[in-house]
């Protein structure tokens, strides 16, 4: 130990810092709602670009053989072998497409028979190196198991927080869950980047980190409550998140700089899922400064002997006093 | 109180020294490790098809398949034990999803019952007791039986047939090479097969997408084709059978035939000795070759036909009796095609259709791209962390990083000793799980920095920030690990790669990131000069 030196590290955050955020808790609740209106307006108008995981039908990843991907001659010559619905792109690097072609008509069979009808067309010049066929009876299955493993994640995290905490805290956290999912969702719609099963674990992920950061915050107000028995509600709120705040922040940049790596060098196959996870660390944090936090003043919380008694019976001690 | 007992170091120790043992195989190459000696650790964790490349097939059996062969064997019973064995004349049809026997006679019904009854079987085992029998069947007017197969005993055929074709999968992808593929039954009516190192998956699927049951019938040479079609109905126990060429001629076969494929032992790729075309011979079992002789010594002259997968590939005229049983199949084949077919001969006849419901294939080099992209993403990202660490927290930063160091091994410890495989979303996983890790640390460290801000003493400051931030670490990790463990539970592919990392990781987070940093604090402050005023570097 004598060989490590002694040094301080730099204390960047004002300790003394009080941002007002219970301030700003109405104008913050209104934008979250509108956020969260505009995503579900997009995701029912706009739709959301599926993967093949979810709406079925093959993706090739191929890279030309020789020089740079000549992505108008590939076009052309796959309108030829009369398949619908297909999509091509460039895909990173210069010489990698990306070849989508929509589910067929026919069953699970349809799907192998056109595969094969694209990669004798192109196996001349192109090497595959990613294949991804998914039929119709799987792609709802998956479809299901999507939805409900979201679905039983906010849940979980719910009954979790309600068993460890208030249902007012619970109530906060479910409300900041759905709306994280919702504005992610949205993103993805708005930008039609793909949505497949690894957007599904990001989503996962997104609300463990954003349950995470709330839960934080929660055991601070709870920690709060017990210490200053007689601060107003909305002042110790504030308190607490201010407290937490340099936490906050700091696990904030972490996140964010581990993730930056990865959404750059991490190359093009996770490129979707890091970027929803980039999102989802700064969605999940504001939603737990900003909606988990504010709800609990507007469900009221339980202190000793319960809010709604509490000042009766203090003015009432106070007289006796 | 903020003390370690000698005890509790040793344990701390071990626990370190075993977790970088089991996890470092993972850091060399497969021949490097080999030539480790015995006692050291020689697993490694298996790479996923995503990073090491390889084809995963999703398979689906045909269930409509399934249950019309079940009512045609039904029907073949049936109308063996009655009319062949127990001579009670009837005509025995399928009708829908049941076996509808008319009995000429319809006094002989209750005979008719009794013998029916041989073919019923009752399913269960000695364990879970009779969940009744695999058929119903039901008396009706005018002597007419019915034979309902009953969902158990469906479910019991389909059980069956799965693990029949997951022999004979096995059987087919042995002859094709050495890959240590796996073969697994998922769900109820799917098999999944993972080829790792197989990028063109073209002739793995032809091998697994075929039933090739091939039997040997007789041709009708009384009645052609034309005439049947023109009478509108075969006769009774003969139908009609397409060409396997498109356009070729179809013939009219006995529906039952004569040897079946499953009674062949060998069949091997070759070359006609006249005009050099590919061949497959092929050698028939002894009950096999004896039918083959008599029926070929009865019926000189005539052709029979051979059937693969319903379709005719030859109906060849019998020149003498063939009775050594062996024999060989000419047809449309080019080398390869008589090699798929020889293999699939051999290795018996898929029991059911099976259909590729879901394909993921990875070739080696996009593998191989992964691996270094996540290397140097997991390189930078890991630097950038730790540099951040010991920038905000000083000297105890540097605990920090080494608890960071402890939790990467530990969980890669862990991930080699379950033996589950490292994917490329579970990478992802790992370096999340890194940046969940820090997120301890700062919890712990801010709370001392608050601690000593309100004034307490230096020691007991940093003894309640680790307590405090203790209960908040807990709670933050447990409900991510509910999500892990949903993620591992419902999710498919890619998610479960990811959820087995992050839950591993956060298994660890606690024991590297609060205990061992714990332990390193300590000990600095025991290395301290005995002052009063012990400054914090933090």
């Amino acid at each position: 130990m004598r060989f490590i030196p002694n040094f301080k590290g730099f204390d960047f955050f004002p300790h003394d810092l009080r941002l007002p955020f219970m301030r700003y808790r109405d104008l913050a609740t209104i934008l979250s709602i509108i956020a969260m209106a505009i995503s579900l307006g997009l995701f029912l108008v706009r739709g959301l670009n599926y993967g093949v995981d979810f709406i079925g039908g093959s993706m090739i990843e191929a890279q030309s053989k020789s020089g740079p991907a000549d992505i108008a001659a590939l076009r052309e010559q796959l309108s030829k072998i009369g398949l619908g619905g297909m999509q091509i792109q460039q895909f990173g690097a210069p010489t990698d497409v990306l070849i989508r072609i929509e589910q067929q008509p026919g069953g699970d069979e349809a799907q192998q028979v056109a595969l094969k009808k694209v990669i004798d067309t192109i196996g001349d010049k192109f090497t595959q190196r990613r294949v991804e066929v998914v039929g119709p009876a799987v792609s709802s299955e998956l479809r299901f198991t999507g939805i409900l493993a979201v679905a039983a994640g906010m849940l979980a995290i719910t009954i979790y927080v309600w068993f460890r905490f208030e249902w007012q805290f619970a109530a906060g956290v479910i409300v900041s869950l759905v709306h994280d999912v919702l504005v992610t969702v949205g993103l993805f719609s708005l930008f039609q980047l793909e949505f497949d099963l690894s957007i599904v674990a990001a989503l996962l992920t997104i609300l463990g980190y954003s349950v995470n950061d709330s839960v934080v915050v929660s055991d601070r107000i709870r920690e709060n409550l017990r210490k200053y028995k007689r601060m107003e509600i909305s002042e110790l709120l504030n308190l607490s998140i201010n407290e937490t705040l340099s936490r906050t922040i700091l696990t904030g940049i972490t996140g964010i700089v581990v993730l930056l790596a990865l959404y750059i060098f991490g190359g093009e196959v996770i490129r979707n899922f890091n970027f929803a996870m980039l999102f989802g660390v700064l969605i999940g944090t504001y939603s737990s400064i900003f909606i988990a936090a504010p709800m609990i003043s507007y469900f009221g919380v339980p202190r000793e002997g319960g809010l709604a008694e509490e000042r009766p019976k203090k003015a009432a001690a106070r007289k006796t006093a | 109180m903020f003390y370690f007992s000698r005890w509790k170091i040793v344990g701390i120790v071990v626990t370190l020294l075993a977790g970088v043992l089991v996890a470092l195989p993972n850091l060399f190459s497969e021949s490097t490790v080999a030539t480790w000696p015995r006692w050291l650790p020689r697993a490694q964790m298996p790479l996923g098809l995503d990073l090491q490349g390889g084809a995963h097939i999703l398979l689906g059996m045909d269930s409509n398949d399934l249950r019309k062969q079940w009512l045609e064997s039904l029907r073949d019973d049936a109308r063996k034990t009655l009319v062949n064995d127990a001579k009670i004349p009837a005509s025995v049809t399928i009708r829908g999803n049941a076996v509808a026997v008319r009995l000429t006679r319809p006094e002989q019904a209750d005979a008719a019952m009794r013998e029916l009854r041989k073919i019923q079987t009752s399913i269960g085992s000695p364990l879970a007791g009779s969940l009744g029998n695999d058929v119903d069947i039901t008396r009706g007017e005018n002597g007419i039986i019915t034979i309902t197969p009953t969902e158990a005993g469906f479910q019991q055929r389909q059980t069956n047939a799965a693990s029949a074709a997951i022999e004979t999968i096995n059987r087919r992808i042995n002859a094709l090479g050495t890959a240590e593929s796996t073969v697994v039954r998922q769900g109820r009516d799917r098999i999944l097969v993972q080829y790792p190192g197989l990028q063109d998956t073209a002739s793995l699927k032809k091998l697994l997408g075929e039933t090739a049951v091939l039997s040997f019938h007789e041709v009708n040479t009384q009645l052609s084709v034309e005439d049947v079609r023109q009478q509108g109905r075969p006769p009774a126990g003969w139908r009609i059978f397409p060409s396997d060429e498109a356009g070729g001629p179809a013939y009219l076969l006995r529906e039952t035939p004569v040897v079946r494929g499953d009674e062949l032992v060998d069949a091997q790729p070759g070359f006609d000795q006249q005009n050099n075309q590919p061949i497959i011979t092929f050698r028939f079992n002894q009950q096999g070759a004896r039918k083959f002789g008599r029926f070929t010594q009865e019926h000189v002259g005539q052709p029979f036909a051979i059937v693969l997968d319903d379709k005719v590939l030859s109906a060849p005229v019998i020149q003498t009796a063939i009775l050594g049983g062996t024999g060989q199949i000419s047809g449309n084949f080019t080398v390869d095609s008589a090699n798929t077919l020889a293999v699939q001969l051999r290795s018996g006849a898929l029991p059911v259709k099976l259909t590729v419901v879901e394909e993921r294939t990875v070739g080696a080099a996009l593998g191989s791209d992964s691996i270094s992209a996540a290397k140097t993403a997991g390189i930078v990202g890991g630097i950038a962390t730790m540099v951040l660490t010991i920038f905000a927290y000083g000297t105890f930063g540097i605990f920090a990083c080494f608890g960071l160091l402890v939790h990467l091994v530990l969980t890669v410890a862990l991930m080699t000793l379950v033996g589950s495989t490292l994917t490329l979303p579970g990478i992802a996983g790992l370096v999340l799980g890194v940046a969940m890790a820090v997120d301890a640390n700062v919890l712990i460290y801010e709370r001392i920095r608050e601690e000593l801000r309100n004034g307490k003493p230096a020691i007991s400051g940093i003894d309640a920030g680790f307590n405090r931030a203790f209960v908040t670490i807990a709670d933050s990790q447990l409900t991510t690990l509910a999500c892990a463990v949903l993620m591992f539970w419902l999710g498919a592919g890619p998610i479960r790669g990811f959820a087995v990392t992050l839950t591993f990781g956060i298994v660890t987070s606690i024991f590297a990131s609060v205990t061992v940093v714990r332990l390193l604090v300590w000990l600095w402050v025991r290395a301290q000069p005995q002052t009063r005023s012990l400054e914090v570097p933090v």
